[in-house]
């Protein structure tokens, strides 16, 4: 799906109207006009992905935990503390684990090294649903946002990362379920569409970019600022696969293959999307 | 979602290539997807993985939820094992092509009492119900057959995706003779028979649509009174 940009009033007027009937074909809740003021409303605010961005910074320096310590000094690859720049490399290999992990494995590890969570604790709640909150989500919009103009640069020297990253390239190929769907199904060619949703090649470095870049993203027809790791556990609920452990190693595996494709992209995210 | 004019410019674009495929007999038989430009890939080749470490992957990360099951993704039959080896499904080797063709073609079962055609209203229905077989969903709750996320089908829906060709009049311009009632079902049934590595379910042979729900399906493609045909 196309990002919509940061307060480019400009075009409001017109991506107000496009979005609010794509929107009603989607969810046909709540008339067009209550939702044209909507959008109107949130491209004249900003993105309200600021907010979640706002309150992870919070979570990232607030002590708590057993061991009442912020994460202030969790490794997300580029150093103890390092939060600039670092999405832009993930997933990328950790030499303390020996893993490749994306940000939010790594989020969880430093949960659980740092403030002495459980690892059952460290992985809880990762998607928010009504009334439900998710700290992570937010953690993830913070540290996501410190790449913000930074381009993708996610390396495959490892042996490691080379393995994983041809997991994920498997993956995306492997048709199977009841559908017989791979990820390839919908995402390997130009101008393709399911109903009115534009969907992007992933395959090509400018598809792949488009797509990597902007998430995570605040999603208008949920509420909620949403992650790679939900991007991709809702893929797989589409593609009729079971349902893929938050955090598990098939989505790191899918993300270091996508955002490796999307290397020279400049991270603009977490972003605003349908 | 892209602006207004874009979106229009697209969309005459879509048709300028459906229009062009529906010229060609049997378009779905060619085993060529809708293709707009060629961009070069990123990725040329699926890599070397073996099948014990991407069982070893699938078995650690999915857990079997409703009716999508992990034996349903880790027990891939030939058509599924063949087909993941072509990112590009275009680009299937001529006589794998046809080795895979001449398997599904075997699986189709035809209805026994010759009852092609079923109610086109209740096909409809079936047609833009994108329900079923995800693990949000409950076993044995009806499925869809979403026809809508990738074909065009009536004048009145304008939401229709385009990863397969456009089926607006599909009955009008082909007419109802046995060899096209058979043709249609078995499409339907699988796919795969006549275009192998298609992106299309199969919908029979896998179980995601009854008989009955087939029956409708086809009435919706190729009954008069259907408004595919208007």
């Amino acid at each position: 799906m196309k990002t919509i940009r940061r307060r480019h009033t400009g075009a409001a007027l017109a991506l107000a109207g496009t979005v609010a009937l794509a929107a009603a074909a989607v969810h046909a809740q709540g008339s067009t006009a209550e939702e044209i003021a909507k959008y109107r409303q949130m491209l004249a605010e900003g993105n309200p992905a600021e907010l979640w961005e706002a309150a992870g910074e919070e979570l990232w320096k607030k002590p708590a935990g057993p061991k009442n310590a912020s994460l202030e000094q969790c490794d997300l690859g580029k150093g103890p503390g390092v939060t600039k720049g670092a999405y832009a490399e993930l997933p990328r290999l950790f030499k303390d684990t020996g893993r490749v992990m994306d940000l939010e494995q790594r989020l969880a590890y430093c949960h659980v090294t740092l403030q002495g969570l459980t690892q059952e604790e460290a992985l809880k709640n990762p998607f928010a649903s009504t009334g439900k909150p998710s700290d992570i989500e937010r953690l993830v919009a913070f540290v996501a946002g410190e790449s913000r103009g930074i381009k993708m640069n996610v390396e495959l020297n490892h042996p490691e990362e080379k393995r994983v990253y041809a997991l994920g390239q498997k993956m995306f190929f492997y048709r199977g379920g009841a559908y017989d769907f791979a990820c390839a199904t919908c995402h390997a060619v130009d101008g393709q569409r399911i109903r009115l949703q534009e969907l992007p090649n992933l395959l090509t470095k400018q598809g792949a970019q488009a797509a990597y870049t902007t998430w995570p993203a605040y999603r208008v027809s949920q509420g909620e600022v949403r992650s790679m790791q939900h991007r991709l556990y809702d893929c797989l609920r589409q593609q009729r696969f079971p349902e893929p452990a938050y955090g598990s190693d098939v989505i790191t595996a899918l993300s270091l293959f996508l955002a490796r494709n999307a290397n020279g992209g400049t991270y603009d995210g977490p972003a605003m999307k349908r | 979602m892209k602006q207004a004019h874009k979106y229009a410019q697209g969309t005459l674009a879509t048709f300028a290539m459906l229009a062009c495929m529906g010229g060609m007999a049997h378009a779905e038989d060619s085993a060529k997807p809708a293709k707009a430009t060629k961009p070069a890939n990123v990725t040329a080749k699926v890599a070397a993985v073996s099948d014990a470490d991407m069982k070893k992957l699938i078995e650690s990360s999915f857990t079997s939820k409703g009716p999508a099951t992990v034996e349903g993704v880790l027990d891939r039959d030939a058509m599924q094992k063949a087909c993941s080896d072509y990112p590009d499904r275009s680009k299937v080797p001529a006589a794998v092509a046809k080795k895979i063709e001449a398997a599904e073609f075997k699986q189709i079962k035809y209805p026994a009492d010759k009852q092609w055609l079923g109610d086109w209203k209740e096909g409809e229905k079936t047609a833009q119900n994108g329900r079923g077989m995800q693990f949000s969903d409950a076993v044995g709750s009806p499925n869809g057959a979403n026809c809508y996320a990738c074909h065009q089908m009536t004048k009145a829906e304008i939401s229709f995706g385009n990863i397969g060709p456009s089926l607006y009049q599909y009955g009008k311009l082909r007419g109802d003779s046995e060899a096209v009632l058979k043709y249609t079902w078995g499409k339907i049934w699988d796919s795969s028979a006549f275009a192998a590595c298609s992106n299309m379910p199969r919908f029979g042979h896998k179980g995601i649509l009854t008989e009955q729900q087939i029956r409708d399906v086809m009435a919706l493609l190729l009954d008069p009174a259907s408004p595919v045909n208007q």
